[in-house]
Protein backbone atom coordinates (compact mmCIF):
# COMPACT_ATOMS: atom_id res chain seq x y z
CA UNK A 1 0.00 0.00 0.00
CA UNK A 2 1.69 2.87 -0.91
CA UNK A 3 1.50 5.75 1.70
CA UNK A 4 0.12 9.44 -0.54
CA UNK A 5 3.36 11.97 -0.88
CA UNK A 6 2.26 15.12 0.18
CA UNK A 7 4.22 17.16 -2.92
CA UNK A 8 7.43 19.25 -1.21
CA UNK A 9 6.31 23.19 -1.29
CA UNK A 10 8.02 25.09 -3.75
CA UNK A 11 10.29 27.69 -1.73
CA UNK A 12 12.59 29.10 -4.55
CA UNK A 13 9.73 31.83 -4.36
CA UNK A 14 10.57 32.47 -0.91
CA UNK A 15 14.03 33.92 -1.94
CA UNK A 16 12.94 36.35 -4.12
CA UNK A 17 10.45 37.93 -1.76
CA UNK A 18 13.22 38.10 0.21
CA UNK A 19 15.06 39.84 -1.73
CA UNK A 20 12.10 42.72 -2.53
CA UNK A 21 12.52 43.30 1.52
CA UNK A 22 16.02 43.45 1.04
CA UNK A 23 15.37 46.07 -1.64
CA UNK A 24 13.16 48.09 0.30
CA UNK A 25 15.46 48.10 3.31
CA UNK A 26 18.26 49.41 1.48
CA UNK A 27 16.17 52.18 -0.56
CA UNK A 28 14.72 53.39 2.66
CA UNK A 29 17.40 53.62 5.33
CA UNK A 30 20.37 54.93 5.60
CA UNK A 31 23.91 53.47 6.42
CA UNK A 32 26.71 54.67 8.83
CA UNK A 33 26.95 56.11 12.54
CA UNK A 34 26.97 59.85 12.79
CA UNK A 35 30.44 61.22 13.66
CA UNK A 36 31.52 64.58 15.08
CA UNK A 37 33.15 67.07 17.15
CA UNK A 38 30.78 67.47 20.70
CA UNK A 39 30.60 70.98 21.98
CA UNK A 40 29.21 72.88 24.71
CA UNK A 41 27.88 76.10 23.58
CA UNK A 42 28.09 79.32 26.68
CA UNK A 43 24.44 79.88 28.26
CA UNK A 44 23.21 82.68 27.17
CA UNK A 45 23.59 85.32 29.48
CA UNK A 46 21.15 86.79 31.45
CA UNK A 47 19.75 90.69 30.07
CA UNK A 48 19.03 91.66 33.91
CA UNK A 49 22.96 90.71 34.53
CA UNK A 50 24.94 93.14 33.96
CA UNK A 51 27.53 92.18 31.90
CA UNK A 52 30.86 91.73 33.74
CA UNK A 53 33.71 90.80 31.89
CA UNK A 54 35.35 87.83 33.77
CA UNK A 55 38.77 88.82 34.89
CA UNK A 56 41.01 86.23 32.90
CA UNK A 57 44.42 86.73 33.30
CA UNK A 58 46.04 88.12 29.71
CA UNK A 59 48.43 85.47 29.84
CA UNK A 60 46.01 82.78 30.44
CA UNK A 61 44.11 83.63 27.56
CA UNK A 62 44.98 82.56 23.46
CA UNK A 63 43.29 83.82 20.77
CA UNK A 64 42.54 81.80 17.68
CA UNK A 65 40.86 84.34 15.10
CA UNK A 66 39.69 83.26 11.41
CA UNK A 67 39.08 86.02 9.23
CA UNK A 68 36.80 86.04 6.72
CA UNK A 69 39.58 84.94 4.05
CA UNK A 70 40.41 81.75 5.89
CA UNK A 71 43.57 83.41 7.42
CA UNK A 72 44.51 81.79 10.96
CA UNK A 73 46.01 84.14 13.83
CA UNK A 74 46.99 82.65 17.05
CA UNK A 75 48.15 85.08 19.49
CA UNK A 76 48.90 87.87 17.08
CA UNK A 77 50.68 86.25 14.39
CA UNK A 78 49.27 84.76 11.26
CA UNK A 79 49.98 81.13 11.47
CA UNK A 80 49.04 78.00 9.02
CA UNK A 81 46.62 74.90 10.18
CA UNK A 82 49.43 72.86 10.61
CA UNK A 83 51.54 74.35 12.86
CA UNK A 84 48.51 76.06 15.02
CA UNK A 85 48.03 72.39 17.01
CA UNK A 86 52.29 72.42 18.30
CA UNK A 87 51.11 76.21 19.16
CA UNK A 88 48.06 75.26 21.24
CA UNK A 89 50.37 72.49 22.94
CA UNK A 90 52.94 74.62 24.11
CA UNK A 91 50.70 77.23 24.81
CA UNK A 92 48.98 74.60 27.38
CA UNK A 93 51.85 73.17 29.04
CA UNK A 94 54.05 76.09 29.15
CA UNK A 95 57.83 73.58 29.37
CA UNK A 96 59.57 76.70 30.03
CA UNK A 97 57.78 78.56 32.58
CA UNK A 98 57.51 81.50 30.53
CA UNK A 99 55.91 84.23 32.02
CA UNK A 100 53.92 85.02 29.04
CA UNK A 101 52.61 81.74 28.68
CA UNK A 102 49.28 80.26 31.34
CA UNK A 103 50.05 80.24 34.81
CA UNK A 104 50.09 76.59 36.41
CA UNK A 105 48.07 75.92 39.30
CA UNK A 106 48.41 72.93 42.13
CA UNK A 107 45.66 71.07 42.19
CA UNK A 108 44.25 68.20 43.77
CA UNK A 109 42.88 65.51 42.04
CA UNK A 110 40.67 62.98 43.64
CA UNK A 111 42.27 59.53 43.07
CA UNK A 112 45.62 60.64 41.87
CA UNK A 113 47.15 63.12 44.21
CA UNK A 114 48.38 66.40 43.34
CA UNK A 115 49.44 67.95 39.52
CA UNK A 116 49.80 70.81 38.03
CA UNK A 117 47.04 72.16 36.09
CA UNK A 118 47.11 74.68 33.02
CA UNK A 119 45.04 77.57 33.51
CA UNK A 120 44.99 78.39 29.62
CA UNK A 121 41.72 79.34 28.08
CA UNK A 122 41.86 79.03 24.15
CA UNK A 123 39.31 81.64 22.45
CA UNK A 124 38.12 81.05 19.05
CA UNK A 125 37.17 83.71 17.01
CA UNK A 126 35.59 83.58 13.64
CA UNK A 127 34.23 86.29 11.33
CA UNK A 128 31.05 85.76 9.17
CA UNK A 129 32.84 85.10 6.17
CA UNK A 130 34.82 82.17 7.06
CA UNK A 131 34.18 79.05 5.51
CA UNK A 132 32.73 75.95 7.67
CA UNK A 133 35.56 74.26 6.47
CA UNK A 134 38.46 76.28 7.77
CA UNK A 135 36.27 76.19 11.12
CA UNK A 136 36.19 72.65 11.09
CA UNK A 137 39.78 72.20 10.68
CA UNK A 138 40.65 74.64 13.41
CA UNK A 139 38.44 73.39 15.41
CA UNK A 140 39.92 69.75 14.88
CA UNK A 141 43.48 71.09 15.23
CA UNK A 142 42.39 72.56 18.78
CA UNK A 143 40.48 69.10 19.79
CA UNK A 144 43.76 67.08 18.55
CA UNK A 145 46.54 69.48 20.62
CA UNK A 146 44.21 68.29 23.48
CA UNK A 147 43.66 65.11 22.97
CA UNK A 148 47.43 64.69 22.46
CA UNK A 149 48.78 65.99 25.55
CA UNK A 150 46.44 63.53 27.61
CA UNK A 151 47.92 60.53 25.57
CA UNK A 152 50.98 62.15 27.16
CA UNK A 153 49.56 62.33 30.32
CA UNK A 154 48.15 58.78 30.32
CA UNK A 155 51.11 57.06 28.68
CA UNK A 156 53.74 59.07 31.67
CA UNK A 157 51.05 57.79 34.61
CA UNK A 158 49.52 54.95 33.60
CA UNK A 159 52.28 52.41 32.13
CA UNK A 160 51.89 53.65 28.49
CA UNK A 161 48.52 53.14 27.53
CA UNK A 162 47.07 56.13 25.56
CA UNK A 163 43.95 57.54 26.52
CA UNK A 164 41.30 55.74 24.82
CA UNK A 165 42.53 52.58 26.59
CA UNK A 166 42.23 53.78 30.16
CA UNK A 167 39.47 52.83 32.42
CA UNK A 168 36.24 55.05 32.68
CA UNK A 169 37.58 56.72 36.36
CA UNK A 170 41.06 56.69 34.81
CA UNK A 171 39.96 58.58 31.83
CA UNK A 172 38.06 61.44 34.09
CA UNK A 173 41.38 61.76 36.16
CA UNK A 174 42.87 62.55 32.92
CA UNK A 175 40.18 64.82 31.98
CA UNK A 176 40.60 66.62 35.19
CA UNK A 177 44.26 66.95 34.81
CA UNK A 178 44.10 68.26 31.14
CA UNK A 179 41.20 69.87 30.67
CA UNK A 180 39.55 71.36 27.34
CA UNK A 181 38.88 74.63 27.83
CA UNK A 182 37.52 76.19 24.27
CA UNK A 183 35.37 79.19 24.49
CA UNK A 184 33.50 80.33 21.64
CA UNK A 185 33.16 83.84 22.16
CA UNK A 186 30.59 85.71 21.33
CA UNK A 187 30.28 86.27 17.66
CA UNK A 188 32.59 89.42 15.71
CA UNK A 189 32.78 90.63 12.79
CA UNK A 190 36.43 90.41 12.58
CA UNK A 191 37.38 91.11 9.08
CA UNK A 192 36.02 94.20 8.88
CA UNK A 193 37.69 96.31 11.71
CA UNK A 194 41.25 95.21 9.81
CA UNK B 1 24.89 -2.11 -16.47
CA UNK B 2 24.57 0.32 -13.32
CA UNK B 3 25.88 -0.43 -10.16
CA UNK B 4 22.84 0.55 -7.99
CA UNK B 5 20.50 -1.58 -10.73
CA UNK B 6 17.90 1.40 -11.75
CA UNK B 7 16.03 0.92 -14.59
CA UNK B 8 16.86 3.58 -16.74
CA UNK B 9 20.93 4.00 -17.01
CA UNK B 10 20.61 7.75 -17.55
CA UNK B 11 22.69 9.76 -15.21
CA UNK B 12 21.19 13.04 -13.96
CA UNK B 13 22.31 15.64 -12.21
CA UNK B 14 19.91 16.53 -9.55
CA UNK B 15 18.54 20.18 -9.55
CA UNK B 16 20.20 22.60 -6.74
CA UNK B 17 18.44 23.19 -4.03
CA UNK B 18 17.50 26.35 -3.49
CA UNK B 19 16.00 26.38 -0.07
CA UNK B 20 19.29 27.97 1.49
CA UNK B 21 19.38 30.62 -0.96
CA UNK B 22 16.38 32.30 1.12
CA UNK B 23 18.54 32.31 4.19
CA UNK B 24 21.14 33.75 3.22
CA UNK B 25 19.49 36.48 1.83
CA UNK B 26 17.13 36.39 5.04
CA UNK B 27 20.52 36.81 6.70
CA UNK B 28 21.49 39.70 4.40
CA UNK B 29 18.27 41.19 4.97
CA UNK B 30 18.83 41.25 9.23
CA UNK B 31 21.99 42.50 8.41
CA UNK B 32 21.06 45.48 6.80
CA UNK B 33 17.84 46.08 8.99
CA UNK B 34 20.30 46.20 12.16
CA UNK B 35 22.94 48.70 11.38
CA UNK B 36 21.10 51.07 8.91
CA UNK B 37 18.65 53.53 10.59
CA UNK B 38 15.40 54.78 9.07
CA UNK B 39 15.69 57.97 6.66
CA UNK B 40 13.18 60.02 8.35
CA UNK B 41 13.34 63.16 6.03
CA UNK B 42 14.39 64.03 2.87
CA UNK B 43 17.72 66.28 2.21
CA UNK B 44 16.57 69.51 0.41
CA UNK B 45 19.80 70.69 1.07
CA UNK B 46 23.08 69.33 -0.67
CA UNK B 47 25.73 68.88 2.17
CA UNK B 48 29.09 67.64 2.36
CA UNK B 49 30.71 67.12 5.33
CA UNK B 50 33.86 68.80 6.16
CA UNK B 51 36.68 66.09 7.40
CA UNK B 52 37.92 65.96 10.52
CA UNK B 53 40.66 63.24 12.06
CA UNK B 54 39.30 63.94 16.04
CA UNK B 55 35.93 63.17 15.36
CA UNK B 56 33.85 61.30 18.00
CA UNK B 57 31.23 59.12 17.54
CA UNK B 58 27.32 60.03 18.45
CA UNK B 59 26.43 57.90 21.70
CA UNK B 60 22.54 58.06 21.11
CA UNK B 61 21.43 58.83 18.01
CA UNK B 62 18.17 58.57 19.09
CA UNK B 63 18.46 61.61 21.67
CA UNK B 64 19.97 63.77 18.28
CA UNK B 65 18.11 66.12 16.21
CA UNK B 66 19.54 67.52 12.81
CA UNK B 67 20.01 70.93 11.26
CA UNK B 68 21.19 70.79 8.26
CA UNK B 69 22.42 73.94 6.70
CA UNK B 70 23.49 74.03 2.43
CA UNK B 71 22.81 75.64 -0.80
CA UNK B 72 19.24 73.74 -2.47
CA UNK B 73 19.39 70.61 -4.39
CA UNK B 74 19.63 71.39 -7.93
CA UNK B 75 15.86 70.30 -8.55
CA UNK B 76 15.00 72.93 -6.22
CA UNK B 77 17.60 75.91 -6.75
CA UNK B 78 14.84 77.46 -9.55
CA UNK B 79 12.46 77.85 -6.81
CA UNK B 80 14.70 78.64 -4.01
CA UNK B 81 18.26 79.97 -5.20
CA UNK B 82 21.55 78.89 -4.85
CA UNK B 83 22.08 81.03 -1.13
CA UNK B 84 22.69 78.59 1.70
CA UNK B 85 19.38 77.63 3.56
CA UNK B 86 18.44 76.36 7.11
CA UNK B 87 16.68 72.94 6.67
CA UNK B 88 14.48 71.43 9.79
CA UNK B 89 12.79 68.48 9.30
CA UNK B 90 11.38 68.56 5.76
CA UNK B 91 11.05 72.49 4.63
CA UNK B 92 13.54 75.65 4.38
CA UNK B 93 13.42 77.47 7.63
CA UNK B 94 14.64 81.01 8.78
CA UNK B 95 16.44 80.94 12.10
CA UNK B 96 13.49 82.40 13.75
CA UNK B 97 11.58 78.59 13.35
CA UNK B 98 14.32 77.48 14.92
CA UNK B 99 12.96 78.08 18.66
CA UNK B 100 9.52 76.00 18.04
CA UNK B 101 11.87 73.25 16.42
CA UNK B 102 13.75 72.66 19.27
CA UNK B 103 11.22 73.33 21.78
CA UNK B 104 8.88 70.34 19.08
CA UNK B 105 12.16 68.08 19.70
CA UNK B 106 12.35 68.08 23.32
CA UNK B 107 8.72 67.62 23.84
CA UNK B 108 9.11 64.64 21.89
CA UNK B 109 11.99 63.18 24.07
CA UNK B 110 11.54 61.43 27.02
CA UNK B 111 11.74 63.20 30.09
CA UNK B 112 14.61 62.49 32.11
CA UNK B 113 16.71 62.16 28.05
CA UNK B 114 15.85 65.94 27.87
CA UNK B 115 18.96 66.78 29.14
CA UNK B 116 20.65 65.21 27.02
CA UNK B 117 19.13 65.81 23.95
CA UNK B 118 21.81 67.29 21.29
CA UNK B 119 21.61 69.23 18.00
CA UNK B 120 23.84 68.28 15.23
CA UNK B 121 24.34 70.99 12.85
CA UNK B 122 25.19 69.64 9.73
CA UNK B 123 26.23 72.06 7.34
CA UNK B 124 28.28 72.06 3.75
CA UNK B 125 31.92 72.79 4.10
CA UNK B 126 31.04 75.32 1.84
CA UNK B 127 28.91 77.59 4.02
CA UNK B 128 30.07 81.26 5.34
CA UNK B 129 29.98 81.10 9.10
CA UNK B 130 27.76 83.63 9.33
CA UNK B 131 24.61 81.47 9.19
CA UNK B 132 25.88 79.25 11.20
CA UNK B 133 26.76 82.10 13.91
CA UNK B 134 22.92 82.82 13.62
CA UNK B 135 21.97 79.52 14.21
CA UNK B 136 24.54 79.21 17.68
CA UNK B 137 23.05 81.94 18.91
CA UNK B 138 19.68 80.93 18.48
CA UNK B 139 20.26 77.58 19.99
CA UNK B 140 21.90 79.75 23.08
CA UNK B 141 18.84 81.37 23.41
CA UNK B 142 16.84 78.38 23.50
CA UNK B 143 19.45 76.54 26.02
CA UNK B 144 19.75 73.86 23.33
CA UNK B 145 23.48 74.12 24.25
CA UNK B 146 24.95 70.76 23.52
CA UNK B 147 25.49 70.75 19.85
CA UNK B 148 27.88 68.64 17.45
CA UNK B 149 29.51 70.03 14.37
CA UNK B 150 28.86 66.79 11.94
CA UNK B 151 32.09 65.70 10.46
CA UNK B 152 33.25 62.76 8.39
CA UNK B 153 36.14 60.81 10.04
CA UNK B 154 39.40 61.63 7.41
CA UNK B 155 42.85 61.09 8.08
CA UNK B 156 45.17 63.75 7.41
Amino acid sequence: MGKKKVPAMNTSSTADIAFLLLCYFLMTTTMGSQTGLSRRLPPMPDKNQKVEDQKVNRRNIIQVKINSADRIFAGSEPIDVSQLKDKIKEFLTNPADDPNLPEKELQEIEGYGECYVSKGIISLQNDRGTSYQAYIAVQNELVKAVNELRDDFSRKNYGGKTFARLTEDEQAIVKKAVPQFISEAEPKDVGRRR
Amino acid sequence: MSKFGGSNNKKEVPAMTSSSLSDIVFMLLFFFMVTTQMRETENKVMVKIPEASEVVKLERKDLNSYINIGTPIKSLQAMYGTEARIQLNDSFKTTDDIRDFVAAERESKSEQDRQFMTVSIRADQDVRMGIITDVKQELRRCSALKIMYSARKGGQ
